[in-house]
């Protein structure tokens, strides 16, 4: 009796065994690769990165000083520096792009969207608003500068219909220059944030649109009362990755004023002024830059998350 | 992760296979000459005058590394090669470097270069004809000579021969020398200029080195500390004074801007010997790709004088790299191409550039030599005479960065977007995240 039942433990054990092979292994084994690039390539420089911003370590030519340890001073010495401008410049150029690119890219994506409208030829639209974004930002830039330089294109038909009688000298005034920078960087994105959103919107049950026009809401209401608060998830999504670009933003205006923001460093935005600090490998000073951006980027991350998503009810999107 | 994986895929596969395949070091090494440049003006002498001749060696490979000069990239690129040329493969190593005046001391003094006549076996006579400032340029604190060059640079005034008859009845460069002899002169000459529609100057920065090369102090004292110079001061204000009055275009040096002006309404500009081949001459030709022959655009309505201050501006000298495997190879081409007197008088007669061989250029100076750029000028005794006023010893490692930083913070103060002050404090804020080790 007794060892019957031992026999049909055993049994029992290797039938568990043969029917349930352990699969979680292999997931763990699939995604091993993410994880050891992120490790390696992302989370170990980030963290030397805080190690970095605490020496005095930099190279002027052949000559290489530190590292040495110095406490917080690179962080002194940064708040000694115009960084609040350049934080500033570079909100200033993210909202102005921004704003722009959000309007249109709603407004493409519910047009692209609607069963009403059903527009035609959407996928040779849709291809076209996204090109731009296929160009290299500082290909992009360099044709910029090129086109508005005073010599440029841009002046010389202005100049030859009469418009204008001097060259204006666009890369030499404020406004001007962080209009052109603008104008790229919308340009660039509008179209990947179209299909963000649209995506977002077509994850949106139909029946809800067709309830609203049953119950005869006008298209404004749909869109504040409907498609808005169910697509909050994905724009704020669209809201974040963006601001987080645009805290990163360097590459077009480091072209179009050769690194250099001009003029008065009012178009230098916070990565151009970390390049500064890399081209003399000064890893300290570029380290506590570094260090700043990365708070305030989480910062900034957290409190948009925080407060639009307040109001966002899961169970409302739920299908 | 798809992505990811595909990376992680590749990275395996070509660790694994780099270290199955990988070639037997080369034996007989020197089958790849690497040259570092920042851009193609020696490289077009190399090929004109040594590769033509037949010299490069069968089986070497001469492979050119440019990097574009601005903003120190040529320097951060050689530079970082450098640090790294004792682990560098024998084909992979730097075998010879080119070096501005600029930041020529960066690498005169240190081991990084060889001693051009014992490392590399020229001897004192080779050297005897080089004119003595592009030797003391190169010479470290030992008193080792670092690099040679082909060229010298005397620099002087180019001005429109038309446009000079125009205003001043002559085109004749003793004449018009005597109306531009001082810079007092040459402001009354621009106001003229600015009347008659001309420019007298294309921009802001063309004539920074006529006063930038006769400062009284080096850029960097002995303590780190900045020094701004009364020259470039003087600089300064008057390229204010030009740009608020109209008589500069203001272009940018090197912008399409400035090179335009050249065809069209600027009537000088400033520069040695190889300004003239190699930027001057293509921007005046209306067809680019034309004859460079008089009648295409204002090619050879140009003339040189000395103007009003007496400057030299650049220059370009070959350094062998410690650790070169072609030493035998980079012997041979400093020899034809900064020694051999019969080349670089051909040098001289084909391109306008001012060689470094004081027989060569006596030579040719005293010579029915007639420069077709230069409606027929033979502008090489002009020259021979300034060369021997160059004094190049305030140079330091930082004049590059100085240069630019400075042009480009004050070219607002010269739109008049910021104030001279704050153009000085923006210079100072560039500069020291250039170079952290400086003071202010």
């Amino acid at each position: 009796m007794h060892n019957r039942r031992k026999r049909e433990v055993k049994e029992a054990r290797t039938l568990t065994k043969k029917k349930f092979v352990n699969y979680s292994r292999w997931g763990y084994f699939f995604i091993a690769p993410f994880f050891i690039i992120y490790l390696v390539f992302s989370l170990f420089p980030l963290i030397t990165t805080f190690y970095d911003s605490f020496f005095e370590n930099y190279r002027v030519g052949l000559m290489q000083v530190g590292p040495t340890f110095v406490g917080f001073a690179n962080y002194l010495k940064i708040f000694e520096s115009d960084i609040l401008k350049y934080g500033l410049n570079t909100v200033i150029l993210w909202i102005l792009n921004f704003i722009p690119q959000i309007t249109v890219s709603l407004l493409l994506a519910i047009w692209f969207t609607s069963y009403s409208l059903n527009l035609k030829g959407q996928q040779f639209f849709k291809t076209i608003i996204y090109m731009p974004n296929l160009i290299m930002a500082a290909a992009f830039s360099m044709l910029f500068f090129t086109l508005f330089s005073d010599g440029g294109p841009i002046n010389l038909y202005l100049g030859n219909a009469g418009i204008i009688k001097e060259p204006i000298r666009f890369l030499a005034r404020v406004d001007w220059t962080r209009t052109l920078i603008c104008i790229m960087n919308f340009m660039m994105w509008f179209g990947n944030t179209t299909i963000l959103l649209m995506s977002g919107i077509m994850g949106i049950d139909v029946s809800l649109f067709e309830a609203a026009r049953i119950d005869g809401a006008s298209s404004l209401k749909t869109f504040t009362k409907v498609t808005m608060p169910l697509l909050l998830p994905i724009f704020v999504y669209v809201l974040i990755t963006s601001l987080i670009g645009g805290i990163q933003m360097f590459d077009v205006p480091q072209i179009l004023t050769n690194g250099n923001g001009a003029p008065d460093r009012t178009s230098m935005t916070l990565v151009m002024f970390l390049n500064k600090h890399l081209a003399s490998m000064n890893f300290g000073l570029a380290g506590a830059v570094s260090v700043l951006i990365f708070f305030v980027t989480v910062g900034f991350s957290v409190l948009v998350y925080k407060t639009l998503m307040k109001n966002y009810d899961p169970k409302r999107s739920a299908k | 992760m798809k992505k990811a994986l595909a990376v992680l895929l590749a990275l395996v596969l070509v660790s694994g296979a780099s270290s199955v395949f990988a070639a037997p070091k080369a034996s007989n090494g020197g089958k790849v000459l690497n040259i570092y440049v920042w851009n193609t003006e020696f490289q077009s002498r190399f090929k004109d005058y040594f590769e033509k001749a037949g010299l490069v060696p069968k089986g070497v490979t001469v492979n050119w590394v440019i990097t574009a000069n601005q903003g120190s990239a040529y320097q951060d690129k050689l530079d970082a090669t450098l640090l790294a040329q004792d682990k560098a493969k024998a084909d992979d190593k730097i075998d010879i470097f080119l070096v501005e005046a600029d930041y020529a001391l960066k690498y005169v003094n240190t081991n990084y270069s060889l001693d051009v006549i014992k490392d590399i076996g020229m001897s004192k006579a080779d050297i005897s004809q080089m004119f003595k400032y592009t030797k003391d340029v190169m010479t470290d604190s030992k008193g080792v000579l670092k690099g040679v060059s082909w060229q010298a640079c005397p620099s002087g005034l180019l001005y429109r021969r038309s446009v000079a008859k125009e205003i001043f009845g002559t085109d004749d460069p003793a004449k018009v020398q005597e109306q531009l002899n001082t810079w007092d002169k040459f402001d009354a000459a621009a106001a003229t200029l600015k009347a008659k529609g001309y420019f007298a100057v294309s921009g802001y920065d063309d004539d920074f080195r006529a006063f930038s090369d006769n400062m009284t102090a080096p850029w960097v004292d002995k303590n780190g500390k900045i020094n701004l110079d009364p020259s470039i001061m003087k600089w300064i204000d008057q390229t204010k004074l030009y740009t608020d009055k109209g008589y500069n275009n203001k272009a940018s040096l090197w912008s399409p801007e400035s090179a335009a002006g050249a065809a069209g309404k600027v009537f000088s500009y400033f520069g040695p010997s190889w300004f003239i081949d190699f930027c001057l001459a293509g921007w005046t030709m209306a067809d680019a790709k034309g004859p460079k022959a008089v009648g295409n655009g204002t090619y050879g309505d140009w003339a040189f004088c000395k103007g009003p201050q007496s400057f030299s501006w650049g220059g370009t000298w070959l350094v062998a790299a410690a650790g070169t495997d072609n030493k035998d190879l980079v012997k041979a081409i400093f020899e034809k191409l900064t020694v051999d007197k019969a080349t670089l008088i051909q040098i001289s007669k084909d391109t306008g550039d001012f060689t470094n061989n004081e027989a060569g250029i006596t030579e040719l100076a005293k010579s029915d030599y007639k420069n077709a750029f230069l409606g027929g000028q033979n502008h090489y005794g002009l020259l021979l005479d300034a060369v021997k006023s160059i004094d190049r010893s305030k140079i330091t490692p930082y004049d590059q960065g100085m240069t630019e930083k400075l042009q480009a913070a004050f070219k607002e103060y010269f739109d008049g977007k910021v104030t001279k002050d704050k153009a000085l404090e923006n210079f100072y804020t560039a500069i020291l995240e250039q170079y952290p080790n400086l003071t202010k």
